[in-house]
């Protein structure tokens, strides 16, 4: 099947069932997207398929003929980060990190929806993350900072 | 290893308290330091100075043994060498090294010593320099126990100071210009006249010269990063999915693997592989203790050929019903499996002839689960095996490696990985042999084994379940007596003896954040009782901690609402450390305590102290219809100096959210053997709409130096306990809380 990933074409010839976390990590070597818990429930595998923000563990092969799929990987533009990325350095938030790319691609997703976000809108957007760190008030202090970056343009 | 390490490994204990049969050594064996093993890798140009520090013409590079685990230790680690050897962030590259004795931990010998962190008694100092020593002698390198920045602070400076002050010496040779008239400054030599010689120029030069051993450690008040706000050496890293854990390796020829282990824990009576061998991918399904083991060409399908394995699994070793387990614990109050009884002040029997109040308390199992889940690369040839993983004891591993496949310890070849968290998971070992015992069958290919999530959470070596019975007395509005007893089963004598130690001696960590807690309280009597191993436990952070800082806070606050006084000022009169008194006084001030509160909000606080921390939260909740909603925690712990106050920030933060997660909705449960939540939909920890604002303030009382991954931990369930006492009249005395009541 092909589809597109960072804007780049890939043909991959695997079982209709794979889902995409292991095609991207096992198959083209995107290790961004991390298995955490493979049933939906810790969004650490969240990538944007065709812009909408999805956990790759659930998404069959076989469902995603022709779709243009972005990893954290090219979330950025060229040599400039996105804004959710600059905005989680400038706040630190990373502890271990094993969550935090599913956290931007869910965040910028948030933030291509709703540019000014409430807490309780980031509550809402984020609760399918799970960090077990524990980084939460600095994830709702980066979005928020985030989003003041993306309307300065 | 030397022989008197031998015998001091078979008599020595780590994570208890033992001083009974004695360890001694020589006093030259004690002195004498363990070889530098950089030294036997120089390159071309190259010089070390001690085992952090490697310069060569090329590069500069720190070596920052203790593993992070995202706690953040190896920046922590890199700003000290730094600070002294006035390098600037950029300058140089980090690397674990290789397991060595020579990065014995210095400060775990503080925690093992059965003595009150305050005591500086010539007994309490003794013991800890006895511990001290034995971790020495055996070259206990190991990441654990709050320990890493208390190990590093003053070492690491010497290191450092040691490598600034030869280089400048190197200077001179170089310059024939007097060492005082040169200074280091960002990677550099500096001459009168400002030209700069960077140090990597002065590597060949500095290999000559005897390192300086006298260096003076550079002031407080001239600290550059030490204190300050600087940027995580992994920081861009982690944001921009560019850092590698080791799930994320690929090794030259590397074949997947996945396991199913008998998740009773009792043996493998036998299997039928037929339908996994015919799947795609699938290049073998081999045995392995008490499990299969499906070796593919890609993660899934390791996964899903593992899964169709059909297992007979034999019964559980232990209890196979949760009822038995809390049965066990309830009968172990008995004069036979006291462990110790650790502190009697005062008359405590003659104290409760009256009133007395008294309640029941219980912890569950919990899980440890970072959200990497386990996995390893091994490969196994005939002269030696390479590890690829994320571990805290890193000459342990080598040594249980070396005792599967038959090799010396020191042909194990060991690479750390940055791990996705651990909170005491990568304590133990059980991954790593299991790709051992895989890679041993398939000599020369390296296996990578990922565990899948379901197999982690079964395979758990759970936190230490445990009941506490409190009986207390207070009169005239104060609080005058409390006898607890504490009955769990010992995490330590469970985790030590999978690795073949033994733990003799009482276990410190059944009655920690009990036995010493900084209250003079007239007559206060502390017991433990150990339970009989059930389902294998281990350190879960902030280890006994967490379940004794609960039962302890928890009856305290029982008492003192009994006695009609106020939870802080009854906690300020009885603390007896001006440690905790700074701390609940600042907790005091932070949440404005005792101003109004809108209807239906309460406020609760609790004190712990544990790894030598003294540790207060104050927590405000609110109950709505929809359940009780957590608006703010306000921290303040005291560690001597906060050394990166951008980790110690996130480490409290996480911490309490650690602490609350856990005590809302997490359990393990057993049934039919079997561990009865296999995936975090039922264990699920804390989410981003039940975390609070939470606001932190690190108490600078300028004494020891101490960690903070742990110590935030154990005041977080009782504070949150004691907050919805005083909201809603409602005692909560069992862990997890939603058990009782609900969450928004």
């Amino acid at each position: 099947m092909q589809f597109t990933v960072n804007g780049v074409r890939q043909e991959v010839d695997v079982e209709g069932d794979m889902p995409l976390l292991w095609v991207l990590r096992d198959e083209l070597g995107i290790t961004s997207v991390k298995y955490g818990c493979g049933i939906a429930q810790c969004g650490a595998c969240t990538v944007h398929v065709d812009g909408i923000a999805m956990r790759s563990c659930q998404l069959p092969a076989d469902s995603l003929e022709g779709a243009d799929i972005t990893t954290l990987e090219g979330l950025a533009s060229g040599a400039a980060l996105h804004a959710v990325q600059e905005a989680w350095i400038a706040h630190q938030v990373a502890q271990c990190g094993y969550c935090q790319s599913g956290q931007m691609m869910q965040a910028a997703d948030l933030l291509a929806v709703t540019p000014a976000p409430t807490d309780e809108d980031i509550d809402a957007a984020m609760g399918g993350n799970l960090c077990r760190c524990g980084t939460y008030p600095r994830i709702r202090a980066a979005i928020h900072d985030a989003a003041a970056r993306l309307s300065e343009g | 290893m030397s022989r008197v390490g031998k015998i001091a490994r078979r008599s020595f204990l780590i994570g208890s308290a033992v001083l009974a049969g004695g360890v001694a050594f020589g006093v030259y064996t004690v002195r004498r330091p363990h070889d530098n093993p950089l030294e036997a890798g120089l390159g071309e140009g190259e010089v070390t100075f001690n085992p952090w520090v490697l310069i060569g013409p090329e590069r500069i590079t720190l070596i920052t043994p203790h593993a992070d685990l995202g706690q953040g230790v190896a920046h922590m680690q890199a700003l000290l060498l730094a600070e002294e050897m006035r390098l600037e962030p950029g300058q140089f590259d980090i690397s674990f090294g290789d397991p060595s004795p020579a990065y014995w931990n210095t400060a775990m010998g503080d925690e093992a010593a059965p003595f009150l962190s305050s005591d500086q008694s010539f007994t309490a100092r003794t013991a800890r320099t006895v511990m001290g020593a034995a971790l020495k002698v055996l070259g206990m390198q190991v990441t654990g126990g709050s320990s890493s920045t208390p190990d590093s602070f003053d070492k690491l400076r010497q290191a450092g100071a040691m490598a600034r002050e030869t280089l400048r010496r190197a200077g001179e040779v170089r310059t024939s210009i007097p060492v005082d008239q040169l200074h280091c400054e960002a990677g550099a030599v500096v001459l009168p006249d400002g030209t700069r010689i960077p140090y990597t120029e002065l590597a060949a030069q500095a290999a000559t010269l005897a390192p300086v051993e006298d260096a003076p450690l550079t002031p407080r008040a001239e600290w550059r990063l030490i204190g300050q706000e600087t940027e995580r050496l992994d920081i861009v890293a982690k944001s921009t999915g560019q850092q590698v854990y080791g799930i994320d390796l690929s090794v030259e020829g590397m074949v997947h693997a996945a396991v199913r282990v008998n998740p009773r824990r009792g043996v493998l009576n036998g299997y039928d592989e037929s339908a996994a061998r015919d799947m795609r991918g699938v290049s073998d399904v081999i045995e392995v203790t008490n499990g299969v083991a499906a070796i593919a060409d890609n993660t899934w399908r390791a996964f899903q050929a593992v899964n169709a394995v059909e297992c007979d699994w034999g019964p559980s070793p232990y209890p196979p019903e949760q009822a038995d387990h809390w049965a066990e614990v309830a009968a172990s109050f008995t004069d036979d499996r006291l462990d110790r009884e650790w502190r009697s002040d005062g008359d405590v029997d003659a104290a409760l002839t009256g009133d007395v109040i008294d309640a029941e308390y219980r912890a569950p199992y919990v899980a440890h689960q970072p959200l990497e889940p386990l996995n390893a690369i091994v490969r196994v040839t005939d002269t030696g095996v390479e590890v690829w993983t994320g571990h805290q004891m890193p000459r342990f591993l080598q040594q249980i490696v070396a005792g599967i496949t038959g090799h010396d310890a020191d042909q194990v070849t060991f690479h750390n990985q940055f791990a996705g968290g651990s909170f005491g998971h990568r304590l133990e070992f059980e991954h790593v042999k299991l790709a051992t015992e895989i890679a041993m069958q398939m000599r020369g290919v390296p296996v990578k084994l990922t565990l899948q999530r379901e197999e982690d959470f079964a395979h758990d070596f759970a936190r230490q379940i445990g009941m506490a019975r409190g009986r207390g007395a207070v009169a005239n509005g104060r609080v005058e007596a409390a006898d607890i007893q504490i009955a769990t089963v010992s995490s330590s004598r469970s985790q030590m003896g999978r690795i073949g130690q033994s733990v003799p001696g009482p276990d410190s960590q059944i009655p920690a954040g009990v036995w010493n807690a900084p209250y003079a309280i007239p007559s206060y009597r502390v017991r433990a009782y150990a339970v009989p191993e059930l389902a294998p436990t281990s350190s879960w952070r902030s280890v006994g901690a967490s379940s004794g800082g609960f039962f302890w806070e928890s009856f305290l606050d029982e008492l003192i609402h009994a006695a009609g006084a106020d939870p802080l000022a009854e906690r300020l009169r009885l603390a007896n450390d001006p440690r905790a008194v700074a701390v609940l006084e600042a907790v005091g001030e932070m949440s404005g305590w005792g101003r109004s509160l809108p209807e239906n909000r309460g406020l609760g606080i609790a004190m712990v102290e544990s790894f030598g921390v003294p540790t207060a939260e104050v927590i405000e909740v609110e109950a709505t219809p929809q359940g009780i909603r957590i608006h703010d925690v306000w921290v303040a712990a005291e560690v001597g100096t906060v050394v990166d106050p951008n980790a110690f920030e996130n480490q409290v933060q996480g911490g309490v959210i650690w602490g609350l997660g856990h005590a809302i909705n997490c359990e393990i449960t057993y049934a039919d053997g079997m561990a009865e939540q296999l995936n975090y939909d039922w264990h699920e920890g804390m989410r981003i709409w039940q975390a609070p604002r939470i606001t932190v303030w690190g108490v600078e009382l300028g004494g020891p130096v101490r960690g903070i991954g742990e110590p935030p931990v154990p005041p977080a369930a009782p504070a949150l306990a004691n907050a919805i006492f005083a909201a809603t009249g409602q005692r909560l005395r069992e862990m997890p809380f939603n058990r009782f009541v609900d969450f928004v």
